[in-house]
């Protein structure tokens, strides 16, 4: 761990390591608002390209062509990988980069272990801390991505295996405080901790369900920042301490943002599985599901003042945003005003939904997200729904005993018409029947959502 | 001392994390989390002053994982971050729908 000297060249990597800092904070800062985010990341960007080419003037660095080889492999993968993903398996993507951050946290805290000099307490105790948090950040984001990814299927869980993820933890943590102190710093016990600690990343992601795992993968964000800032401590890098710390904050504020926004606590996410607490939904629904053809679908859209568009994950799997895109441009020549209005979990995670829409072209000036929309409704002429249903569903304010109960939801059983476009009768995620769909001013557009974008633009054509 | 000036950056970083990302509207919490998984990319840094000063075989192979993996969070971050926000524009015509 050695730090960086006194030097030239030390105080040359320590005032580029300070302008990248500057750079990360400013780039955060424009990332957090529309107007200015694409700058962002640039700005980002070149703080880490000064950074690195800075590392590269370290006092006393050997391995230079191992170094160039794994930069150049690691970002030959990823850049191709980034560069063809679609936007609807980002999440996943995300997670996956992620992981291998927390990954790098964790062979930085491997190597200073087995090479095993003396540092004093704080520095191995932090090294160690910074350890096997990155190691369950690793593992635990492989699996998310393998479970996003439809590699891995279902949750497994078992009786008595929170007791076990305990034990595992206690098993890492006991060993891990032996390192510290010295008691048993030998090869074999470093090899025994990291493997508890990417066990731990295992066993404490699979049991959670597809749903939560936005909250997971956030979770893990924050983690790798944390396991960042402390590996940052143990090197004497104080770069690495500020992104780390400052990505490890805001990540749990976004984690606990995200939970709140699907009516989640983070112990919830992680300690029981969906519906586990709420029981059979037992709310009943009265009146009948009325069918509507798309012709009687345009008129109504064609002479609307203002529509309201509610997205959600199931248009997204449709592939279903260009057309609808198209279908509200059609509107909008037409003098209708069209809003399209973003439940926070409409996407697979907050602000998924705002990139999907955002990639087939529509303007971020249209959407609103909850807070801003909901007052809206009662003045629109039609909300259009597609592909999304829990979301909408009129229970989560009434019915107590429902597991949807207190989750905010966008007023779409407000607006004048409601237009549901599904693909068959089902239940949502939930499993929960939505009252929405029986109101006496909703009408059912059953099809394929991209099939049935088309067909209304064509009815609204035709009524010239 | 220098152990408690650490302390005292560690905790100014995670306020101004906690500030940073305070305000932020919901339409860009995907690529915010996106960017602030690319900042935290810059343990690439530490990867290469790991591996620099790696002498045995294992902590030489050990090393290289780590700048790989540290090089794909760095470069995988930007590249996804930079092409969802590359997307967001506003209305070319403002004011379109009001006709």
């Amino acid at each position: 761990m050695g730090g960086l000297a006194d030097g030239t060249a030390a105080e040359l990597i320590q005032a580029s390591y300070f302008v990248t800092a500057f750079l990360f904070i400013v780039g955060l800062k424009r990332m957090s608002s529309p107007v200015t985010a694409r700058s962002g990341i640039v700005w980002a960007g070149a703080g880490m390209l000064l950074a690195i080419l800075a590392t590269f003037r370290y006092p006393g660095m050997t391995n230079y062509p191992l170094i160039l080889g794994a930069i150049a492999i690691g970002a030959a993968i990823a850049w191709v990988s980034g560069k063809r993903v679609a936007m609807t398996d980002m999440p996943q993507m995300i997670a996956l980069f992620n992981g291998m951050g927390g990954g790098a946290a964790a062979a930085i805290a491997a190597v200073e272990l087995y090479r095993g000099e003396s540092h004093g307490y704080a520095v191995t105790a932090l090294a160690v801390v910074g350890g096997i948090i990155g190691a369950i950040s690793f593992s635990g984001s492989l699996i998310a991505f393998a479970k996003l990814q439809g590699l891995i299927h279902g949750s497994l869980r078992f009786p008595g295996q929170q007791l076990l993820n305990v034990l595992v933890l206690a098993a890492a943590v006991g060993i891990g405080a032996a390192v510290v102190l010295g008691t048993d710093a030998s090869a074999a016990a470093v090899t025994a901790f990291f493997l508890l600690a990417l066990v731990l990343g295992v066993t404490m992601t699979l049991p959670i369900g597809g749903a939560d795992m936005p909250v997971v993968i956030s979770l893990y964000n924050a983690l790798t920042g944390l396991a960042v800032g402390f590996e940052g401590f143990a090197l004497d890098n104080p770069l690495m301490i500020i992104a780390g710390m400052v990505v490890g904050a805001a990540g749990t504020l976004l984690t606990q943002l995200m939970a709140k926004a699907m009516n989640r606590s983070l112990g919830n996410v992680l300690f029981s599985g969906f519906g586990d607490t709420g029981g059979a939904p037992t709310g009943e629904v009265t009146g009948s599901l009325k069918p509507i053809e798309a012709s009687d679908v345009g008129v109504m859209l064609a002479f609307a003042q203002k529509v309201i568009v509610v997205p959600g994950y199931g248009m997204a799997v449709a592939q279903a945003q260009h057309k609808i895109w198209e279908l509200c441009q059609v509107l909008i020549d037409r003098g209708v005003m069209v809003r399209f209005a973003i439940h926070p979990v409409a996407g697979r995670m907050p602000g998924h939904m705002n990139v999907l829409l955002a990639e087939a072209g529509v303007p971020y000036d249209l959407i609103a997200d909850l807070d801003e929309i909901n007052a809206e409704f009662e003045t629109a002429d039609v909300a259009l729904i597609i592909g999304a249903n829990d979301v909408v569903n009129p229970v989560a304010r009434t019915d107590k005993s429902s597991p949807i109960y207190g989750m905010p939801i966008l007023n779409a059983d407000k607006a004048k018409n409601v237009i549901v476009i599904k693909r068959g009768r089902g239940a949502g995620f939930s499993g929960i029947e939505n009252a929405l769909f029986y109101l006496d001013q909703t009408r059912m557009l059953y099809g394929d959502a991209q099939k049935a974008a088309a067909e209304l633009i064509q009815a609204v054509k035709a009524v010239g | 001392m220098m152990g408690i000036i650490w302390l005292y950056i560690f905790m100014l970083a995670a306020f101004t994390g906690y500030e940073v990302i305070s305000r932020v509207p919901v339409i860009l919490h995907t690529p915010l989390m996106s960017g602030s998984n690319f900042v935290h990319g810059v343990v690439l840094v530490g990867a290469m002053a790991a591996l620099g000063a790696a002498q045995t075989p294992l902590e030489k192979a050990i090393g290289f994982a780590g700048v790989l993996l540290a090089a794909g969070n760095a470069v995988g971050g930007y590249v996804v971050t930079e092409r969802m926000l590359e997307m967001f524009k506003a209305s070319r015509r403002p004011g379109r729908e009001a006709r």
